[in-house]
Order: structure tokens, then C-alpha cells, then sequence
């Protein structure tokens, strides 16, 4: 991954980058069956992304879906509508908000760390060592984590949603004094699975690919300085926030 | 040092704990929960009109959830509305002069198919029909009616229709065709 050396002009340089980052993609696709000779370190990888994502993923769907209700009722209480509100909770936490907002924490929690461990072993010329050993680093440190991303997520923003829609039923419930049967009844007859719960999730994979990508390539590409550790991994922030935007519009276009 | 397992079993325990999330939303909040699928029979029944009535909207009776509506088409020749329902196995003690009609849920709810109950020995078999419907109350076609019968009588310039002039002009009630039978047993 030779970076480019100077760029005739932004537009150019931007289109560059994405193809190195595209062409870095395919480098990990190959390198995918050669890592899974590593799986503990996958493993290792998931629990780090994953499992210790789980606190703050637990706490903002919990708030999430609090505020979703707070504010819906008072909206919905406008047209005398508050029996939809745990189908307007679940259906905007599933479609939308679980996995933009799981994905947007994921990029600030497991996304910059990976990006500065990556770009640490840059910098200390680690990925070089391993090079010289005959480690391939794309299938010990690059596609373990990608792999771990793209398994993380959707199960995140599985968490997200459900505790979401606990937060949501705490509040509708157990605050305001909707009835319960209600709640639950309005939501589970127009709640689908398939549009609702899965194409949540489909979304939630191509996000989790979108971050972990992001964050590798800026890693692995980072300038060997301090400088560019820290530039890296403010970028890794920025570009993924905006991609999973980006890609969220274009696949709600698709998938609804 | 049990660092090296701890690690895994907390990652497999993650990924138990996302599916289980998983399994909770697919199963718990969506139209998966309504759907105890055990068997079930198919009845059918014909309407003049269904309105926004949907596939897999819910059957009822008495209020209940029974079935879904499993298919709508139209029939070529007498072209009116052939509606196949669902209904679970446990309830096939249903009449056989039960009646099926279109209902709303609501004022502007979604549309659901209600069958109010017989009082036959005979009970509904699979594939058998409904004798008797009601087709789905056309709020528009009220609207029309009520704006059309019922301006004031004496003819003023303000033609705001008052509540008490609907009130002393009651519509007759001219839906065509099928016949109902709405009285409560």
C-alpha cells in the first residue's frame, strides 16, 4: 500500500483514496481464509469490539428508546394517538435508529481503537516485523478484526433495539400509564419481521463492514508519526460517520 | 492465569446474548408473536367491497385473534371480492350461518375481518363459505352521503352542517346487495 505521493487536487486525491481503500477491501476478502488459521485471535477480536461495546451500546439504546417515548407521546398525545407509540418506537429503533446509532458508537468505541493499534504497529514498525517473520499482517491483525466487526455489529444493534424497547415500555408503561396490552399489541401487528427486524440487520452488517474497514485502512495506511496516529484516527471518526449516513440513505432507498 | 478463557467464554457468551437479542425482537415485537402457527383451515368468504383490507390482516371474533386472511383476489365472473381466511384448528366449532364482515379498527385503523357466530348445529368446514357478509363501511361513501343529504332544510346561505341537523336526518341505509345480520345474540 504504497500512499499516494502528491495529489493534483482534492477531488483527485479523494478519489484515489477511495480506490486504495477498495482495493484494500479486496486485500482482506483474500486474506479472510488464509486468517482463519488465527480464529482465537478473532475471537480475542470480537470480545474487544463486541463485548466491550456492550456497556455504553446497553446504556445509549436504554436512553434512546426513553427519549424516543418522552418525546413521541407528547407528539402522538397532539392526535390522540398514544396507543401507536410502541409501534413508532419499535418501528423508527428498528428501521433507523439501531443501527445508525449502534454504528456511530461502534465507530467512536471499537472503530478509533482499532485504527490506533493498527497504526501504532505502523509506527513501531511491528506490521514490518511480522513481514519478516513471514506473518502476513492482513490475516494475523487486519482481517481478524474486520471479521470481528462485521459479527459485532449486528448483534450490538440487536442489543440497541431491545433495550430500546425496554427503555421505551418503561416509560410508556410504567410512567406515562399507557396500557400495557396496548403497547405490545399495536406493536406487534405492524411490526414485520422480515422488512422491520432483518433489513435492520442487513443494514447493521453493511455498516459494521463500512467501520471496520474505515478504521483498518486508516490504520495501516497512517503515517509512522505520532502525528499521523492521531490524524488517522480522527479521520477513521469522521469518514466513517459519514459513510454510514451515506449508506443508510441508499439502502433504506433499496431495502424499503 | 485465566486470561486466555476468560476472553473466550465472554466472547461466546456476547454472541449467545446478541442472538438471544435477536431471537427477542424477531419473535417478541413483530407479527411473530400473534402467529402461535398450529394447524389451521381455510375458509372463504365473498365481499362486494373490502376497502384497505390487507394480506395476513387478523380475523377475529368476538375481538380475538382467530386466523389471517391468507389470500384476496377477485372473482372474473361476478366480480366481487373472494377473500380466503385462516383459522386456527382450535376454534372449528365456528356456525355454519356465521357471518364475515369488514371491519376497522378504529376510527382509521387498519381493516381486519370479523365473523360474528351462528347459532347452527352445522359448523364451517375446511374450505366452506361464508353465506352471509358485510362488506367494509366506505367512509368516503359516508361523507358523500351525509354532505349531500344534509344541508339545512331551510335553504340559508350558511350551509355549515350543524350537529343537530345531522342528528334529526337519519341516512338510510342503502349499501347494496349482501345481506347482514349485525344483531347481537
Amino acid at each position: 500500500m504504497s500512499a499516494v505521493r502528491k495529489p493534483p487536487s482534492f477531488f483527485a486525491g479523494a478519489l484515489a483514496e477511495v480506490g486504495a481503500c477498495g482495493l484494500f477491501l479486496f486485500a482482506i476478502l483474500a486474506a479472510i481464509p488464509r486468517s482463519l488459521r488465527h480464529i482465537k485471535e478473532t475471537l480475542r477480536q470480537i470480545w474487544f469490539v463486541g463485548a466491550m461495546s456492550l456497556t455504553i451500546i446497553m446504556t445509549c439504546g436504554l436512553f434512546v428508546g426513553m427519549v424516543l417515548a418522552l418525546q413521541l407521546y407528547y407528539t402522538l398525545s397532539i392526535f390522540g394517538g398514544t396507543s401507536a407509540l410502541g409501534t413508532v418506537v419499535a418501528l423508527s429503533l428498528f428501521r433507523e435508529l439501531g443501527p445508525v446509532v449502534t454504528a456511530l458508537l461502534f465507530a467512536g468505541r471499537a472503530g478509533t481503537s482499532i485504527t490506533a493499534e493498527i497504526g501504532l504497529m505502523r509506527a513501531t514498525d511491528q506490521l514490518s516485523a511480522m513481514e519478516m517473520m513471514a506473518v502476513d499482517p492482513l490475516a494475523y491483525v487486519v482481517a481478524p478484526r474486520f471479521i470481528a466487526g462485521v459479527i459485532a455489529m449486528p448483534l450490538l444493534a440487536c442489543v440497541f433495539n431491545s433495550l430500546g424497547i425496554f427503555g421505551a415500555h418503561l416509560i410508556g408503561v410504567s410512567w406515562l400509564g399507557l396500557d400495557n396490552g396496548t403497547f405490545w399489541s399495536n406493536m406487534t401487528s405492524s411490526v414485520d419481521v422480515w422488512t422491520d427486524v432483518i433489513n435492520g440487520v442487513w443494514k447493521s452488517l453493511a455498516f459494521g463492514a463500512f467501520v471496520t474497514l474505515i478504521a483498518t485502512y486508516q490504520g495501516y495506511t497512517t503515517p509512522p508519526t505520532s502525528e499521523g496516529v492521531a490524524y488517522a484516527t480522527t479521520r477513521t471518526v469522521v469518514f466513517s460517520s459519514i459513510v454510514i449516513l451515506a449508506v443508510d440513505f441508499v439502502m433504506t432507498a433499496f431495502l424499503m | 492465569m485465566m486470561q486466555r478463557s476468560s476472553y473466550q467464554i465472554g466472547t461466546g457468551l456476547f454472541i449467545l446474548f446478541g442472538f438471544a437479542a435477536l431471537a427477542y425482537l424477531a419473535t417478541q415485537t413483530t407479527s411473530l408473536a400473534n402467529f402461535r402457527q398450529g394447524d389451521s383451515y381455510t375458509l372463504k368468504a365473498r365481499f362486494t367491497n373490502i376497502g384497505q383490507l390487507k394480506l395476513g390482516a387478523p380475523v377475529k371474533v368476538a375481538g380475538v385473534r382467530v386466523g389471517s386472511v391468507r389470500s384476496i383476489s377477485l372473482d372474473p365472473v361476478k366480480l366481487d371480492a373472494l377473500v380466503q381466511i385462516s383459522v386456527n384448528k382450535t376454534f372449528n366449532e365456528l356456525p355454519d350461518d356465521s357471518a364475515a364482515a369488514v371491519f376497522t379498527s378504529g376510527l382509521l385503523g387498519d381493516q381486519y375481518v370479523a365473523i360474528q357466530p351462528g347459532g347452527s348445529p352445522d359448523m364451517l368446514k375446511d374450505g366452506d363459505e361464508f353465506i352471509l357478509t358485510q362488506s367494509s363501511i366506505q367512509l368516503e361513501d359516508l361523507i358523500g352521503k351525509f354532505l349531500a343529504s344534509g344541508g339545512p332544510p331551510s335553504s340559508s346561505a350558511a350551509n355549515k352542517p350543524e350537529a343537530d341537523d345531522a342528528t334529526k336526518k337519519p341516512e338510510s341505509p342503502s349499501t347494496p346487495s349482501t345481506p347482514s345480520n349485525s344483531s347481537k345474540p
